[in-house]
This record gives C-alpha cells, structure tokens and sequence, in this order.
C-alpha cells in the first residue's frame, strides 16, 4: 500500500509525462488505412511525429489541421473541413481519426459538430469514417489520451450484433503494451481455439516490418469491418487498468461481459489469464505454456540471488509501473522510489511507501542510492550522472534498437524481464567486490585497543 | 498574440538583407514569407520549434518552456547540439501548465518556475519560450520576464514565438530577435583582439563546429561568439565587439547579422562550411573582411598556407574513394544552404545528383544551385513521399541524403540511406567533415546488407528481385507498387 502525492512545482524538470493528443494518435496507429490528425499548430504533430519516429524508426503517418493565430481566435471549422477534403483526396484512407490538442481546446472548438457539417456540405465524404477524441495537453497524460481514443472508437464505431460468434473475444490492450507484446497475446489466445479482435491491433502496423508498398496512411492494424464485429464476440478482455472506462462502454453498448486484467507481467498474473481462456474456450492449457511455466519459474529463481534486497527507482505510467515494480518486488526488489505521470487507481495499490506524481527531477533525487534505475529513455541524463545501471522501459527509447520488439507479457515476456534486469545487476557486480579498504574497523574500536597500550615492540624487530 | 509579437513580425518580415523579402510589395511583405500551410497536407515544426532550434545551444542558459506538457514533454533532449562544458541546456525545463491555469492564467506559475530554477541550478540567465496555449490566454511572459528579472538580479529573457505564429523558420528568426533585444551588447569581453569574429547561424550539431575551429585557430582568428552553438550567455551578450560575422544558416538568422551590421558596425557574409570549396572561401572572406576591418594583413597569406595544406589533405583522403563513388546518383532531400554546398562537394568526388529539394531554399540557394548544377538541375519543390519512394523503388537513385523523416521511405524501398539533417550523427563540417561525408557515403553504398535484405525469399517466386531491379533500371516502373496506387 502507497500513499500517493502530487508534486507542486511550478517548473516540471526533465519531464517524464507526455500529452494526451500523443497518447491518443498512438492508439490511431494501431488502426488499418486510418489517417491519424491532430487538430493543432503543426509544431503539435512534428513533436510527436519526431517522438514516435525516434521510438519504432519507423515512418509515422500524423497529420495536422495546421492552425494558427487567426485561424485559432476563429475557430477551427474550415482548417479542419479542408483538412478532412484534402487527405480524403490525396491519402484516401477508410478512416480519418482526430484528436484535439491543448490550442484548440483552449479556443474550445466544437469538432463534433464541425464534423457533422463537414459530411452534410461535402456529402462524398461519407464514405470516410471520421472519428473525433478531446484530449487537451494541460489534461492528464499519454495514456489517458489512448484510453479515450479507443473509447472514442468504440463509441462512434461499435454496433451491438443479435448474433454472437462463439470464438470471437475482443482485446482491449492498454498502451504500455508493445507491438511484440499484441502479438504474444493474440498467441496466447489463438492457441485456445479463439479468435481475438484486438482494438487498436499496433502488431500488425508498428512492429517493424518490411512492406512491399508504400503507402501514407497506417497499414496494419485493426480494420473497419473488425471493429464493426466486435459486437458479435462473446467476451472482453481488457489489459491495463486504464481500460476499464473502455471496457464499460463497450459493454454497455454490447453487453459483452468483460474481464480486466490489470497486468500481464509476472507468474501469477499470467496464470490467471491462462484460466481465463480455458475457461472461456472450454480448452485445457496448451502443452506449450506450461512448459513455459515451469521456464520462468526456473528463470526466477536463478534471476533471484542477484535482485534480492536491490534497491530500484522507478518512473513510468500507471499501469507500466504497476506491471513492473510488481513484478521486480515478486523478485525480491525494494522499490524505492517510484514517479509516476496522472491518476490511477493502480497507485494505493503499488509494493512501495509512496508514489509521486512528478518528473523525472523527482526521480533522480530520490534514486541516490538505489541500484537501478528503471524508466523510458529520457533517464539516461539521470543514469549518467548517478552512474547508475539503466533499464529501459516505457516510450520513448529512442536511444536503443527495437523498442517495438520488445516482449514483456507473457510467460516469455516475464522471463526475459527477469534475465535483463537480472544481468544488468550481475553487470553491477565488480562495483560491489571488496578491496583491503573495504572493512575499515571504527574508531571506538581502534580507541579501545588504543587505550590498552601500543604492541610490544618485538613484534617490529 | 498581444500588439508587440505583431509588431515583431512585421519586423522580421520586412528584412531588407533578403533580395526576395525586397523583391515584394508592401502588401505581400506583409503576409510574411511562408506559403498557407494546407491542413492536413502540411508538415515540419512551428514556430516555437524554430526559436529553441536557435537559442538551445547557448549551452549554460535553462530554457524554461512555458505552456502545456506536449511543447516540452513530447520533444526534449531530441538534438545533438554538443557543449564543451555545462549541460544546463540538456534539462528539461517546462511550467506543465494545467487546466486551472488556462482558466486564471499561468503568470504567477511562470514566476515562481523561473525562481525554483534560479534557486536550484543558478545559471547565468533563464529563457522563457511562450507556446500557443498561453498565448492565446493572454499570459504576458514579457512583463513576468522583466519583473523576475529585477526581482533575482538576473537575466530572465522573454523568446516570444508561440507555434501558432507560424513555420519554424520564423521561429528561428524570433528566437534571434530574443536575442538582439535582450542579450546582445549587455556586456564587455575582457579584452578584444583585431582577429575577433561572431559565428552566426552555427548550432554545432554533433561537435561541427569543433572540425572549424582548428582552422580559425590557426589562423590566428578568435571565435568571439558562437550564436548559437557551444555558445556562454555571456558569449553572446559581449558578441557586439566581433570585428566581423559570418552568417552559416543561410536565412535562418539573418536578421541577427544584419542588425548586429547597422547597430554595431559588424559586416557579415554569407558562408557555408559544407564542402571543401565552400570552407576555403569562407576562410578567405574572414580573412578578407578582417584586414578590411583594420586586422595586419599576413592573416591573407596565414590563410592561403593554411587552405593550401587542408585542402591537398583533404583531397589525398577522398582520392581512394573517387573511382568507388564515380557516377553514383544521389537523390538529396535536405533545405536551405545544403541544397547546394553539399551538391558541390559531391560533384567533387564524381557523384551524380539525380535532384536536389528547394523547398526550404531561398531565390539565392537556387541561384547557386543553378551556377553548380547548370540550368537544366533538376530541382525539386514538394515531392510527395509516395513519389520519393517511386524514385528509389525504380532505382533512379542508388542513394538518398536527407533528414530522419523521410529516412524509412529509402529504407523500406530497400535502398541505401544517409542522415545530413539536425538528427545526424555524424559531423559533416570543413575538410574534415566532407572526408567524413564521402566515407560515410561509401560504407552506407558498399554495406553488404543491401545484397542480403534484396535477397528474394526462396519460396517466394513470384517477388522481382529487388537485385535484378538496381541493374535493369527501365524495367516496368509499377512492378512492385500495384496495390499502392
């Protein structure tokens, strides 16, 4: 249990939050032939393109309303009426998806309702799904911006079905799963005979692959028809709390019961989720996962004698550094410090005394001492200087190959968690070796022996 | 945006060392210098982008961002501007401006974020970079700016280029106005030598400018300021005693040379230090403007030593790789003053340019580009991606140089790529640099996972051969594409 605390600061030093307009265009990635817009100055979508750019090395389609003073004071309607006409026009993509930023929203544009009357005046671009999100940028953080972004999906897009597919379930992934990580559940699910709808679907847009194609929209990804199904499933799961606003809306607009998760790292976690399928699907546990079981298992215990009793600090989102910090506490790590982004039910909860809503200034100061730091690639400064070892979690890592590849759900994923970080403290080992200065005796005691007398002097010769 | 940002841009619109600026009429001067950006068809940074561009080298200052967390959180640390010294300038500094102060304003928060600062890093100056939302709520950074200044004793410098007054050209422009306003000419160098010259326009993106300085230095010149690579605070507060300037970034900081020339008597030239000819004339014209500027002149005949030895070493180096390098087509996607000088170091060596971008270039950039490449050069104003990767696809291009967005389009049309933009690793500047550039060409040319990554899957008979494609360069354009159109 935690005591969660906000930090009143008037200057956010090495910030480790971002907005909620990134949150919610990243989840637009995971969707097929969507063209992600945000409605904003265009310095709004180049940070972000660069971001997202610099975390997959990979193209990013994201689009701008491209506002300015005017057009601002204004208000937005033909910036975003011309946004919508000329990327139907050149990128001809199934869906336009918009989210607003902290310049529109600040004006208080009605996007909603320019939408509707973009359609009624230009009545050919109905054949182009619109779909509109509020995330204003002094409002919470990137992962409440993906969460609602994909309740805005399931809001405008989901219809209930009378007729339900007895395989089909629905996958709500939080946005701290990987690429990597969507595949391995969609394995994971797949292998009980059920068929997974994954909303939004990054592993098959964001993980890295080489297309035969070009092509300026998303490729990959969830499509229309697959979420217009999801009403045909027979259960939800939801991964990472922040989805449960999504879950309850799905099913209260489905009634498709729903199962949350709120993570996939760690044994227990996953031997949950295992039960749940077979559960569900009527299947017994595959051979495979079990064996992967017992390979974890195995992997915990040679992995623990180097975690025992480490000190670690901490930052990252909700819902990450729930999956991490408890997972690394099932270790045998003392979580020393952990900074989190915004809000989440999560954070009482956490395996530490306290958790701060901060920046990554916090996070330094606090980790004096530690043994680990664990946060996205903007630690490295802090690592650096408290030449501390670094282990890379969370977006953005742009500083190291693969972060779409990177597996941490799973019984696999747990397993590779548990020997990263277990190598990074065998790293660390040489630092801990003792030296002929490392045992000095106190002074009270060399005064004691002091006060007896000095050794006879034939010990000198 | 209040009265003085407007009366700013009408300033920095009408820039009379600009031919094209002057070239207008009052009432299309007035407009500014960029085209309507069209929504939803737009791209690059914004006018916030382009003033931290300019002013984050100025490596001891911290540069607090006041606005919401994206302007900040979503882009720091995301350059390879070096320092030689403090890393203040890495911080990121952000106000995270939230919902209450949109509502009663951000000023009191601004205040305070600039004392926290000061009390915790104290460093030689704070600049506030204003950003849309607070803009548009009417936060008076200026005013907050002043009074914290006297308030701490320090110099607190307002950079009013919110994202929304436009491209990150402009911003680049207003950042320097920041500048020339507040910091320029607010202090004394210890002393000043004949040889004293400003630098402007150079952010010494991966250590660039320490592949110049070796030369100046042996020339005898001393680089009084740097704006804005490298650069002390109290660098550029003393840089009004510079005898000379060069201006590197073609346009993107003219207006610092040309006022720092009307109000401090500095005259300044235009130079690059991409490409061998290049470096050697910049050389000579600092050389040329200081003894003009009342420096002996055996600083001529130092210079011409020098440019003679570097250059017959610079050329020796390349020689191996020319007979690799002859005719090779390189597709270049870059702005502004690289569209030609590095054109001409690559003519150098025998490379073939299959087209060069000028959108970012001015009506100069193309002239020049036109007397380097002839009048038929093939230059390119807005090419579409799909385009670009057509081009490399068809194999028109064994090579593409541009910056790391378009970086993936060479990439996933499985085509060799170098980085020549702000994210690059390497140090591409004077002789050095080129030697450099030609290497990294001819590694990125001859790597051999080009033979590998278009190796055909062999149950796969049905793909052309990316292989056989480079060597039939007019075999059916659309082969590969037909699902793209």
């Amino acid at each position: 249990m935690a005591t969660v605390k906000t930090q009143f600061k008037a200057a956010a030093v090495n910030p480790l939050k971002m907005s909620q307009p990134l949150g919610a265009a990243y989840a637009f990635m995971g969707m097929h032939r969507c063209m992600p817009v945000m409605h904003g100055s265009q310095g709004c979508t180049s940070f972000g393109l660069v971001l997202l750019v610099r975390h997959f090395r990979e193209a990013i389609p994201l689009q701008t309303t491209a506002m300015n003073e005017a057009t601002t004071v204004m208000g937005g309607f033909d910036n975003i009426e011309k946004a919508v006409l000329n990327i139907r026009e050149r990128a001809k993509p199934d869906l336009i998806a918009i989210c607003s930023t902290g310049l529109t929203e600040t004006k208080g544009d009605d996007v909603d309702g320019y939408l509707k009357l973009v359609q009624q005046r230009h009545p050919e671009t109905t054949d182009t799904a619109l779909v509109y999100v509020s995330t204003p940028d002094y409002v919470g953080a990137f992962q409440d911006g993906w969460a609602k972004a994909v309740s805005a999906f399931i809001k405008s897009l989901v219809v209930p079905v009378e007729e339900k597919v007895p395989t089909q379930v629905n996958i709500l992934p939080g946005c701290h799963l990987t690429p990597a990580d969507v595949e391995e559940v969609r394995e994971i699910v797949e292998s009980f005979g059920l068929t997974p709808l994954f909303l939004p679907d990054l592993s098959r847009s964001l993980d890295g692959h080489m297309s035969d194609e070009f092509s300026p929209t998303t490729m990959g990804g969830t499509t229309l028809a697959e979420v217009r199904a999801m009403g045909a499933s027979v259960a939800t799961i939801a991964i990472g709390e922040q989805m449960r606003p999504c879950a309850d809306l799905l099913q209260e607009k489905t009634g498709i019961p729903f199962v949350l998760f709120d993570r996939l790292t760690g044994l227990e976690a996953n031997d949950r989720l295992l039960a749940h399928l077979s559960a569900v699907s009527g299947m017994p546990v595959p051979q495979k996962w079990r064996r992967q079981r017992s390979q974890l298992q195995d992997a915990m215990l040679d992995a623990h004698f180097f975690c025992s009793g480490k000190k670690i600090a901490i930052g990252a989102e909700p819902d990450l550094l729930w999956a991490l910090s408890s997972l690394l506490n099932e270790m045998g790590c003392d979580i020393a410090s952990a900074v989190t982004t915004t809000h989440s039910p999560l954070l009482e909860r956490m395996p530490t005394a306290e958790v701060l809503i901060g920046d990554l200034e916090d996070l330094e100061k606090s980790a004096q001492g530690c043994d680990l730091l664990v946060t996205h690639s903007h630690g490295r400064q802090a690592a650096e200087r408290l030449h501390l070892s670094h282990y890379r979690a969370g977006l953005p890592m742009f500083d190291r190959l693969g972060a779409g590849h990177k597996l941490m759900v799973g019984y696999r994923g747990t397993r590779e968690i548990v020997f990263d970080v277990g190598n990074l403290f065998l790293a660390d080992l040489h630092h801990h070796e003792g030296t002929p200065q490392s045992w000095p005796l106190p002074e009270e005691t060399l005064q004691a022996v002091a006060e007896v007398g000095k050794p006879v002097a034939s010990f000198h010769h | 945006m209040g009265a003085p940002l407007n009366e700013k841009l009408q300033d920095v619109f009408n820039e009379p060392g600009c031919d094209k600026n002057q070239g207008k009429s009052d009432k299309e001067r007035k407009k500014g210098c960029t085209k309507q950006l069209a929504p939803g068809a737009a791209a690059g940074g914004c006018a916030f982008d382009g003033a931290k561009i300019a002013l984050q080298p100025i490596v001891d200052v911290a540069h607090l961002v006041h606005g919401p967390i994206a302007c900040e959180g979503n882009s720091w640390d995301n350059r390879h501007a070096l320092s030689s010294g403090v890393s203040t300038y890495r911080t990121g500094f952000t106000t995270d401006i939230n919902e209450l102060d949109v509502v009663y304003g951000g000023e009191k928060r601004l205040y305070k974020a600039v004392k926290e600062i000061i009390d915790k890093y104290d460093p030689p100056a704070v600049f506030v970079y204003q950003t849309c939302v607070t803009a548009l709520i009417g936060d008076d950074i200026e005013a907050v700016c002043k009074a914290a200044s006297k308030k701490f004793n320090k110099p607190v410098i307002p950079v009013n280029s919110p994202g929304f007054a436009g491209v990150k050209n402009l911003g680049n422009k207003l950042g320097g106005e920041a500048l020339l306003d507040y910091v320029i000419g607010t202090a004394e160098p210890e002393y000043t030598t004949p040889y004293d010259i400003n630098i402007i326009g150079e952010y010494n993106l991966s250590g660039e400018l320490w592949q110049v300085k070796p030369l100046l230095d042996a020339m005898g010149v001393r680089v009084l300021a740097c704006i804005s690579g490298d650069a002390r605070y109290q660098e550029v507060a003393y840089s009004h005693r510079a005898k000379v300037a060069m201006m590197v970034c073609s346009k993107a900081m003219i207006n610092i040379s040309r006022k720092m020339e009307e109000r401090y008597n500095i005259p300044f030239f235009e130079g690059s230090f991409y490409g061998i000819g290049d470096m050697s004339d910049s050389l000579r014209e600092i050389a040329r403007l200081l003894v003009q500027q009342g420096a002996p002149d055996d600083i001529i005949a130092r210079t011409e030593a020098l440019i003679a030895a570097e250059e017959a070493r610079a050329w020796a180096r390349i020689e191996p790789y020319k007979a690799r390098l002859k005719g090779k087509r390189v597709l270049l996607i870059t702005g502004g003053v690289k569209s030609w000088s590095v054109v001409a170091a690559l003519q150098e060596v025998g490379i073939e340019i299959v087209g060069t971008s000028v959108k970012k270039s001015t009506k100069e950039d193309k002239d020049r580009i036109k007397e380097i490449m002839g009048e038929e050069a093939h230059m390119i104003d807005d090419m579409p991606p799909r385009e670009m990767y057509k081009m490399l696809k068809e194999a028109r291009a064994d090579i593409m140089l541009s910056g790391g967005r378009s970086q993936f389009i060479a990439l996933k049309a499985k085509m060799p790529w170098l980085d020549i933009n702000q994210e690059r690793h390497h140090a591409f500047a004077g002789y050095e640099g080129m030697v450099k550039l030609v290497q990294e060409i001819d590694k990125t040319l001859y790597n051999p996972v080009w033979e590998q990554v278009r190796l055909p899957a062999p149950w796969d008979d049905e793909v052309v051969p990316q292989s056989t494609a480079l060597r039939l360069p007019d075999c059916p354009a659309d082969s590969s594409l037909s699902s793209a159109g």
